[in-house]
């Protein structure tokens, strides 16, 4: 309950600190100090230092691992934003609104680690949904922005309709909102069918697939990642996604089973395999990185769907990983692209001679969004298959997986050959040693990481 | 220790070559890096070494685990020689940002010696993958006109490969009795046949790519063309080893069943590759192609004795392993003075070597004979054992392989007439004096063949322990 509590405390906060100061460097610090705040406040709670609960009537549960996950995110907005503050300025005068408007999506994220009952998993979407078409379209004069918030909205809106039909069906047929267990039939043990319960499940599953852009629910995600400013997108598709995917597992971890096995391994395997599809053959077709990397993250969503596939220990400790993995390099590649003058491809061209530290850094998150060992991303792949597998997934589905993984190796390395092979002058802004520096703390995680996996997983098991 | 070191020498010595602007001093930086290699790689060989054995990830239960055997022994060695030969035949090359090159250079080397020290199936894969890493830098940073899209062939074909062993891997690790990587609990997975018969395609589309087995070499003789020759000499002395060595280490003891059932599929593929690459061979009028046709060949001869599962074949295999290593280098180098001199790789165009450069010359006739494996040199030896054991697998086949022996003494006397004899020629002509560190290398490569050739007991002596090993359960 920290979190949530200390979130929106720090959101209002931030909405009436432009009052006190003009200067968006104190705004930008104040703010950052807020992260750190908040961090610390939860992790008072996960190592039961100090937390402040209220009776909730069982909406919502705290337990280690959705607190861990909040730890995770808030590291990571931490990161992104220490790395993107600069920037941020530039879009606009109300620096100190864009983090407040964070801190209620980090609120947001905190409700749907820990979500108990549909109407919170309701709750937390719309709280993290609504401050996101605001970021989307913050760049008010840019006709593009202004689309892409429209169309994020009018979707968002539409798919929330879906989810709320749903959790009414679910309401019919179990007369309650919460994350139970199935209703067993006392013969045979196995679940009680209801058509209303199903359906209900079904609705949910195509709204939650419509939060994390898995197709066939994904058209709305490149012109949103597309249209937005640029320094939003990295945010929108890493800790905001990844909210989405853990509420997309508690909600399916139980409930799954009231849908019917059969009916489950049938349609998670085809969404993941034409989100796999969609993704990663449209990406290759992509002249601007900005829109190749908004594809990207389709195809990575694919691979995170696996998550879903199985129930245990593994799945979770999998996704973990690939949301670190994931987010860290996709920060880390939109924050060398904010630097360019256009974000075509050929505006890498000569990068490495130009700025060989930044180009290395750049190939390191490259590197580890297509999965190279030694990378956080080799592992994180290979702890997502090992755990399909485990779950009882058929060669074939891994099969398909490496394939699309290859596939994606092409366009990453696109960028790759660009800035290596390619002579030219890069369209860039200068860079200053401290952008360097700041961006190394990313690549070391992800170095780490890409040794020993393990360190990140000891926090759970103590 | 002593293999933990191996490893971590040419990788801190990559990193410091990374700050080491100057020419000159990167050269004796990477050389000496190399040379302390091939002394561990000597001591490893003949007095062997203690497991090294550390935790890595152990929530998988995965190790860092280094082990040697006889093979590995032998792969350790060829790599440990050919690293040094390799830097100093080419160490007066011109070369842009030497230090970056010699860095990736030797990053490679960290990976080889890493795939073949592991004992890990993991620590295997991270190697596999990392020795592939330097490699495409390297040909895509330094290689020739259409370097670009051809490495990228090349780093994609092995990349999707080795993707496939990892999920050979999963498949065995998750029936291993105590979810473990290490080598001697996979020799222990309970898989049905099935499964079985999965795990052996998956690691063996791996293996069979980095050979390469016909029909999946149509990656590697333009990547051998296109790569810059140091590197092509990594690549076709030490790296095509990883596909052979994955199968005897790997391939072989894991999959006893699924091994058996398919040595008549994979013999013969073989040696349609055999045959295929050697007349492919007597087409080439470019030197650099010649030799990586005649490679390809030699490698599947390999692979097919390797495949009849006798003791014989396999025998002969570890001594081919390394003199297979060790020919071709000396051909390559060779073809290297000649191109740094010349300007050219066209046979048509070179001619007289003989008069103008007769040392180089007569290294060429012996490295010649070599390739063609005439008695007294180390090809002899392997060749012979491994035709043995075609001929005991079956004799048809046999007689289909020894055509490849015609075949290989066409385009490689073809080639040493062309370019060794007639008269000077224009290009020819402009070659300067000798090239002192690379004919030193030479001498020395040629009297290991020579050597090995006369008294293989030297080799022998490293792998027979392996040997009995793999051949009495």
């Amino acid at each position: 309950m920290n979190a949530i509590i200390v979130s929106t405390l720090l959101g209002v906060i931030m909405m009436f600190v432009s009052w006190g100061t003009s200067s968006q460097k104190l705004q930008r610090n104040i703010g950052l100090v807020g992260m750190l705040i908040l961090i610390a406040a939860n992790v008072a709670q996960l190592n039961g230092w100090l937390s402040v609960n209220f009776d909730t009537k069982g909406m919502l549960a705290f337990n280690p691992i959705g607190l861990f996950v909040n730890t995770i995110l808030f590291l990571i907005t931490f990161i992104y934003l220490w790395i993107n503050g600069e920037e941020l300025d530039k879009i606009g005068k109300h620096t100190a609104d864009y983090y407040a408007i964070f801190f209620f999506i980090l609120c947001g994220v905190s409700i749907l680690t820990s979500f108990n009952n549909l109407l919170m998993l309701f709750i937390g979407i719309e709280i993290l949904s609504i401050p996101l078409y605001i970021l989307t379209g913050a760049d008010k004069k840019n006709l593009f922005s202004n689309e892409a918030s429209l169309k994020y909205f009018l979707m968002g809106s539409f798919s929330t309709g879906i989810l709320l039909l749903g959790i009414a069906f679910i309401y019919g047929a179990t007369g309650s909102f919460h994350l139970t267990m199935p209703v067993l039939n006392p013969v045979n043990k196995m679940p009680v069918q209801h058509f209303l319960m199903s359906a209900g499940l079904l609705l949910l599953f195509v709204s939650m697939n419509f939060k994390v852009s898995a197709a066939p629910f994904h058209f709305w995600t490149p012109d949103v990642y597309d249209g937005a400013p640029t320094v939003f997108t990295p945010f929108m598709a890493t800790v905001v996604k990844a909210a989405g995917f853990v509420a997309f597992i508690k909600v399916f971890e139980v409930q799954r089973i009231a849908i019917g096995y059969t009916t489950w391994i049938i349609i998670l395997p085809f969404v993941i395999i034409s989100t796999l599809l969609v993704g990663n053959i449209t990406a290759v077709f992509q002249r601007s990185v900005k829109r190749m990397l908004a594809y990207s993250s389709i195809a990575q969503a694919g691979f995170m769907l696996f998550a879903l596939y199985g129930n245990s220990i593994f799945n979770n400790e999998a996704l973990i990983l690939y949301i670190v993995a994931y987010s860290l390099a996709t920060i880390g590649v939109f924050a060398v692209l904010i630097k360019m003058k256009d974000y075509s491809i050929e505006s890498f061209n000569g990068l490495a001679k130009q700025y060989p530290v930044l180009a290395f850094l750049t190939t390191l998150f490259l590197f580890s969004l297509a999965g190279i060992p030694l990378t956080a991303g080799f592992f994180a792949k290979y702890y997502m298959l090992n755990a399909i597998f485990t779950a009882g997934a058929g060669i074939w589905l891994l099969i398909i997986a490496i394939l699309f993984a290859a596939v994606s190796v092409y366009y990453y390395f696109k960028v790759v050959q660009a800035m290596y092979f390619v002579d030219g002058t890069p369209a860039i802004h200068s860079i200053e040693k401290n952008y360097e520096r700041k961006l190394w703390v990313i690549a070391i995680i992800l170095l780490v990481l890409g040794v020993f996996p393990g360190l990140l997983f000891n926090y759970l098991y103590f | 220790m002593l293999l933990l070191s191996t490893l971590c020498i040419p990788f801190i010595a990559a990193i410091i070559l990374l700050f080491v602007k100057h020419n000159e001093k990167a050269n004796y930086v990477a050389i000496a890096s190399s040379g302390v290699t091939m002394a561990l790689a000597f001591n490893i060989a003949y007095n062997g070494a203690a497991n090294f054995d550390a935790d890595w990830i152990l929530s998988i239960n995965a190790r860092f685990v280094l082990s040697v055997d006889g093979l590995a022994k032998i792969l350790v060695l060829l790599t440990g020689i050919s690293f040094p030969a390799i830097l100093i035949a080419t160490s007066k090359n011109e070369i842009k940002n030497r230090n970056q090159f010699l860095s990736l250079m030797l990053f490679t080397q960290t990976g080889l010696l890493g795939v073949f020290l592991a004992g890990d199936a993991l620590l295997f894969y991270f190697f596999w993958e990392l020795a592939l890493i330097p490699v495409y830098f390297l040909c895509s940073i330094w290689g020739g006109e259409k370097r670009i899209a051809i490495t990228f062939k090349f780093f994609i074909y092995t990349f999707l490969g080795s993707l496939f062993m990892l999920i050979g891997i999963i498949l065995v690790y998750s029936n291993t009795p105590d979810h473990s990587f290490l080598i001697e609990s996979f020799k222990h997975a309970s898989l049905t046949n099935g499964q079985q018969l999965a795990a052996f395609a998956l690691f063996f589309t791996a293996f069979a790519i980095k050979m390469p087995i016909f029909p999946l070499h149509t990656w590697q003789p333009d990547a051998y063309e296109q790569s810059p020759t140091a590197v092509t000499m990594v690549l076709s002395a030490v790296m095509v080893k990883m596909g052979l060595y994955g199968v005897i280490r790997w391939l072989m003891p894991l999959f006893p069943a699924a091994f058996a059932s398919h040595e008549k599929f994979v013999v013969v593929l073989s040696l349609i590759g055999v045959i295929y690459a050697s007349f492919i061979a007597i087409r080439q009028d470019d030197v650099k192609r010649l030799i990586a046709y005649s490679s390809i060949a030699h490698i599947g001869l390999m692979s097919a004795a390797i495949f009849t599962n006798t003791t014989v074949g396999m025998q002969g295999v570890f001594i081919q392993l390394f003199s297979h290593g060790i020919n071709v280098l000396g051909l390559w180098i060779i073809a290297d003075v000649i191109e740094q001199q010349t300007g050219t790789r066209s046979m048509n165009t070179l001619g007289g070597l003989a008069k103008k450069q007769p040392t180089l010359a007569i290294l060429l006739v012996g490295f010649a004979f070599a390739n063609i494996a005439l008695p007294l040199t180390n090809a002899f030896v392997g060749e012979f054992l491994m035709f043995n054991a075609i001929f005991q697998f079956n004799p048809w086949m046999a007689a289909f392989a020894g055509v490849s022996v015609v075949l290989a003494a066409i385009y490689t006397l073809n080639m040493v007439q062309k370019v060794a004899y007639g008269n000077v020629s224009d290009a020819t002509n402009l070659m300067q004096a000798p090239n002192k560190s690379a004919q030193f290398v030479l001498i020395v490569l040629l009297s290991i063949v020579f050597v090995t050739g006369v008294y293989p007991q030297v080799l022998f002596n490293i792998t027979s322990d392996t040997l009995q090993q793999l051949f009495v359960k």
